[in-house]
């Protein structure tokens, strides 16, 4: 009872964010993941195009700092992978081989590749020997000889960005839209709330399917990209636009923004300056649940092959090659772009519920 | 049979919160004397529904009870109320047979999808081997007795279909259908409009002469204390300030405390009441929903009272 | 009530008139139109039509009329039943969804009572023994089900199932059963197929729906008519039964409405990955081939189903709960 401490609540807040400590967890695998694909010419040892004639279809080699004698090897390094062919099958099968080693170098030279299209490098921050006889899949190679690994981080890029904005656009109509439907009611509203219902209505995916179906196939990687996150954020507003409306609704009547009106505040000022700001942590909750749909919502239409598609490299893309069993029988490792998604849906999962407890100043500093 | 239905020794109930320990009642005692009508009075956080909750054991998990509740029914043996383990059988016998309660929120006591008479009924179900034809006769005749009108239609309505009053009736009915020994009214009239507390006053004090039962009645109001009770225990900060007949107590207060309490009485005057000041009668009072020192937090508290 | 009922009937035609002409704006979409890509594939393998047959086939579709006229055109087929022509298939549409609709409703119901049946008791047991190792454990579990896709689900599934027990998962019939009239054979056969699809999708929805039982539930829980059932005397398990539980689950009934177009969602990609005679596969090839009368015909259907499963779960939750059936009256 003495220690009554007196706290700000943005201080509250984030104790009761550092309280959630899977929500810190996802924070920073969220961070890694995202640096990963913010930088992921230098973090891949290969570019994602560049084919391995001699690993095609070849399992994840195996990083090691122990040789087959048990020696120990400060420097880790993988074996040359030897071609087989099993006798009874036929199939190609990849064993080590124990003889040829390739150490990883870090900072080593490779592949040449332009950094945010602004320079020319060729560092990557792994690989093996430069010369050109080793290679390091350790993801394994799809059926053209290409490196897993380089192929994830690039496809990351692609599918991580797509997240955030797509949540950015549907934030932007969710709140427009919302907040005009519960400040302004009337006519404007009931449209809002008709179409609302109607866009909730129809299976999303269905729909999101016709529309990227309708994208011109000639259009660019760059066009294809952004046309998709407008065309999945174009249905995915609804459920902000409804909270925020209702929040309106309610603080519409408040002494505060009232007093603002009073004062000769214009409608604008009102919803942005007076309004909006006293549920921003709310948005921000919402946002980052949302962002999960939006990955998730890519990488199935890529998937189908009405999303984005090769040579644009996505989670959803590479997904793409492993769509019937037989190839999944044989290279499991194609699904490795699965686990990613995975992961970074339960990330921003836990992130957000974190965010949630943190934001509501109700929520009771003992829960963890 | 001279000792009281109802005897709280030395209860201390604490609660677990983020900030430690939080003490809800210090050391309480006192008696619930048979047909009789006792209130408790105190402010808000002085611990008056903790006590009463403590009865039922209806306390969250994270109180921690000390101190005995001894209930010494007629008919059955003495029960010490906080040894009881929730599996008990006697448990079940405790809640809603001996002892049963009437909450402060008429609004939102009763489940609002199941009908009145059905909720009235299973008090009687849950106690009694009877058939559900009975349970519902008995419900009926029990609504009928707290003054419901056209019980056949209203034991098939639903409680948003009521207003306050009526649903705080319906409440009473489930409390006494069981004919427990002690009824426990935590504010059962906070919630109600005026004329409609005075009504349900009236009502509880009638059944209580009726059915010769005992009342423990929780209010913040001494003018409801003077109207309904012989007894009276007053509560400050978790600890019983003075206990009494409600005459001995109101003409002649003992603790400065309940001459305070008196004094916020809008037009009552007490020679000594409006100098008073907290520390004069309770020293190094912790920082607590009940705590008032400065003369602001006084006009506070008068409007509290005088509701 | 019957008004009540009447009045949400009514309110579905505006609904479905916005869906269908948004689904007509939709299937308009793609460049050219069927005349032009019907010419295309004629003009590839050598024919040629004349001036006269293309003016002929586009007044046939109407295309040379506004685009008004020409939804209109359609949704009036539509309502009447036809369901204009499959290029994919050369098969009239109608003649094409309806079997595979079934399919994909049989299905979706299916996922949906799975999703209950395991998440709502699930949730309860979560809400009661709050912050126990079993409620980690099932939050955990959820969440994986949650963040993973169908078809990746359906992707594992099929690689443990040959894995582990050299089975191939897929379609609805084994191949003895595929084109035999129905029997109880094949109907046995089909519940043995049928299990996967349903498992696959109603994992998705089942976190959703173990959180918001259990939120539910602790909300309920807190509330005073749970205090006053308990110091009436009414014994634990069937107090939690009777009354919270009881109120939580109603929230349920409209979440079907919810539920509904996630889970045919759901269905019409894991139909693709596991080979299924329904909808899903039937969208997806005819949004590739840009046919676009199926497509926007089964877009319409499912839309809806959606519609109507919402109605349905409206006037479900009107039924149990008197507090709806009061306002709504």
């Amino acid at each position: 009872m003495s220690e009554l401490r007196e706290l700000s609540p943005g201080r509250l807040a984030w104790l009761r964010f550092r309280r959630h400590r899977l929500a810190m967890i996802a924070a920073g695998v969220l961070v890694v993941l995202y640096l990963l694909a913010m930088f992921c010419e230098f973090m891949s040892p290969y570019t994602p195009q560049q084919r391995n004639a001699r690993a095609i279809n070849a399992p994840p080699m195996d990083i090691r700092f122990f040789d087959a004698e048990g020696q120990f090897h400060l420097r880790p390094f993988v074996y040359d992978l030897e071609l087989t062919i099993n006798p009874d099958t036929w199939m190609r099968e990849y064993e080590e081989n124990t003889s040829i080693a390739y150490p990883i170098r870090f900072f080593a030279r490779g592949e040449p590749y332009e950094f945010w299209g602004l320079f020319e490098a060729d560092r990557h921050l792994f690989s093996v020997d430069p010369d050109g006889s080793g290679y390091i899949h350790w993801f394994g190679t799809d059926s053209l000889g290409r490196d897993m690994y380089s192929r994830v981080l690039y496809g990351a890029r692609v599918s991580l960005s797509i997240g955030v904005v797509g949540v950015g656009l549907t934030l932007f109509l969710g709140v427009l839209l919302g907040g005009f439907a519960g400040y302004l009611g009337g006519m404007f509203d009931s449209a809002v709330q008709r179409m609302t219902e109607v866009l909730q209505s129809i299976p999303t995916l269905p729909l999101w399917m016709a529309l990227s179906a309708a994208l011109p196939a000639a259009w660019s990687p760059i066009t294809t990209y952004f046309g998709v996150t407008i065309i999945l954020s174009l249905f995915g507003w609804t459920t902000l636009a409804r909270q925020v409306r209702g929040r309106f609704l309610a603080m519409r009547e408040e002494d505060f923004v009232i007093a603002a009106r009073l004062i000769g505040a214009n409608d604008t000022r009102v919803i942005f300056r007076h309004m909006l700001p006293s549920f921003t942590s709310h948005i921000i909750t919402t946002a980052t649940l949302a962002v999960p749909a939006m990955i998730l919502g890519e990488t199935a239409l890529s998937f189908l092959g009405i999303g984005l598609r090769a040579p644009v490299v996505s989670w959803g893309v590479l997904l793409q090659q492993a769509q019937n069993y037989q190839v999944i029988v044989m290279t499991p490792w194609l699904l490795l772009p699965g686990a990613f998604i995975v992961i970074t849906v339960i990330a921003f999962n836990l992130l957000g519920d974190g965010l949630r407890d943190a934001a509501d100043p109700y929520s009771s500093l003992r829960e963890q | 049979m001279s000792e009281s239905l109802l005897s709280i020794k030395n209860l201390s109930v604490e609660f677990k919160t983020e900030l430690g320990k939080v003490n809800a009642l210090n050391e309480v005692s006192f008696d619930v004397p048979r047909n009789s009508i006792t209130a408790v009075v105190g402010e808000s956080g002085s611990g008056k529904s903790v006590t009463s909750n403590a009865i039922l054991r209806l306390l969250p998990d994270t109180a921690q009870i000390s101190g005995e509740i001894i209930l010494n029914p007629q008919g059955e043996d003495p029960l010490n109320i906080t040894s009881l383990d929730e599996r008990d059988p006697r448990m079940q016998n405790l809640r809603g047979g001996l002892v049963s309660m009437v909450f402060q929120e008429p609004m939102t006591a009763l489940s609002p999808v199941h009908r009145i008479g059905d909720q009235v009924a299973e008090a009687v179900l849950c106690h009694r081997d009877v058939s559900p034809e009975v349970a519902m006769a008995e419900a009926a005749t029990m609504l009928e007795q707290v003054g419901l009108t056209e019980v056949d239609k209203k034991i098939r309505m639903y409680p948003f279909e009521f207003s306050g009053g009526m649903r705080q009736r319906v409440v009473i009915a489930m409390a006494l259908i069981c004919h427990p020994q002690l009824l426990i009214c935590d504010e059962p009239t906070t919630a109600l409009d005026v004329t409609i507390q005075a009504e349900i006053l009236v009502l509880i004090k009638s059944l209580q002469r009726k059915l010769n039962n005992s009342v423990l009645f929780i209010t913040h109001d001494l003018g409801v204390v003077a109207q309904i009770a012989d007894r009276v225990v007053v509560m400050y900060d978790g600890q019983v300030m003075e206990s009494g007949s409600v005459r001995q107590v109101l003409k002649n207060p003992q603790h400065p405390y309940t001459r305070h309490l008196l004094a916020s009485i809008p037009g009552a005057v007490t020679d000594s009441g409006s100098q008073l000041h907290a520390a004069n009668w309770s020293d190094g009072a912790p920082i607590g929903a009940g705590t008032f020192l400065a003369d602001a937090e006084e006009g506070r508290q008068v409007r509290e009272f005088s509701q | 009530m019957r008004k009540y009922v009447l009045r949400r009937l009514l309110g579905m035609i505006p609904t479905l008139a916005i869906i269908s002409i948004l689904v007509f704006t939709v299937i308009q979409l793609p460049e050219g139109d069927i005349v032009t890509s019907t010419l295309d594939r004629l003009s590839a393998t050598g024919v040629d039509l004349s001036d006269e047959r293309i003016q002929n086939l586009r007044a046939q579709y109407n295309l040379d009329q506004p685009l008004f006229v020409q939804y209109l055109a359609w949704i009036g087929n539509f309502i009447t039943g036809d369901m204009g022509f499959s290029y994919l298939y050369a098969q009239p549409v109608n003649e094409l969804v309806w079997e595979r609709l079934g399919y994909t409703l049989l299905i979706t119901v299916c996922a949906l009572l799975f999703t209950w049946l395991l998440a709502l008791p699930i949730g309860i047991y979560s809400a009661v023994r709050q912050y126990s190792i079993a409620d980690y454990g099932f939050t955990t579990i959820g969440l994986i089900g949650l963040a993973t896709p169908n078809f990746l689900i359906a992707l594992i599934l099929m690689y443990l199932g040959y894995t582990w027990f050299g089975l191939s998962f897929g379609g609805l019939f084994s191949p003895e059963f595929l084109n035999t009239p129905w029997s109880w054979a094949r109907f046995v056969d089909m519940l043995a197929h049928l299990w996967i699809p349903v498992v696959v999708i109603g994992t998705s929805g089942m976190a959703i729906t173990m959180r918001l039982m259990r939120a539910n539930l602790l909300d309920e829980l807190k509330k005073p008519y749970v205090i006053t059932a308990r110091a009436k005397g009414v014994p634990p398990l069937k107090l939690l039964l009777k009354y919270p539980v009881r109120i939580a689950i109603n929230p349920f009934i409209s979440t079907i409405g919810l539920l509904l177009p996630a889970l045919l969602s759901g269905e019409a990609i894991v139909g693709v990955v596991l080979n299924l005679p329904t909808t899903g596969p039937l969208l997806v090839q005819s949004l590739i081939t840009q046919d676009m009368y199926l497509a926007g015909s089964l877009i319409m259907l499912l839309s809806v189903l959606t519609v109507v499963g919402m109605l349905l779960s409206d006037l479900l939750l009107a039924w149990v709960d008197p507090r709806v059936r009061y306002e709504r009256a």
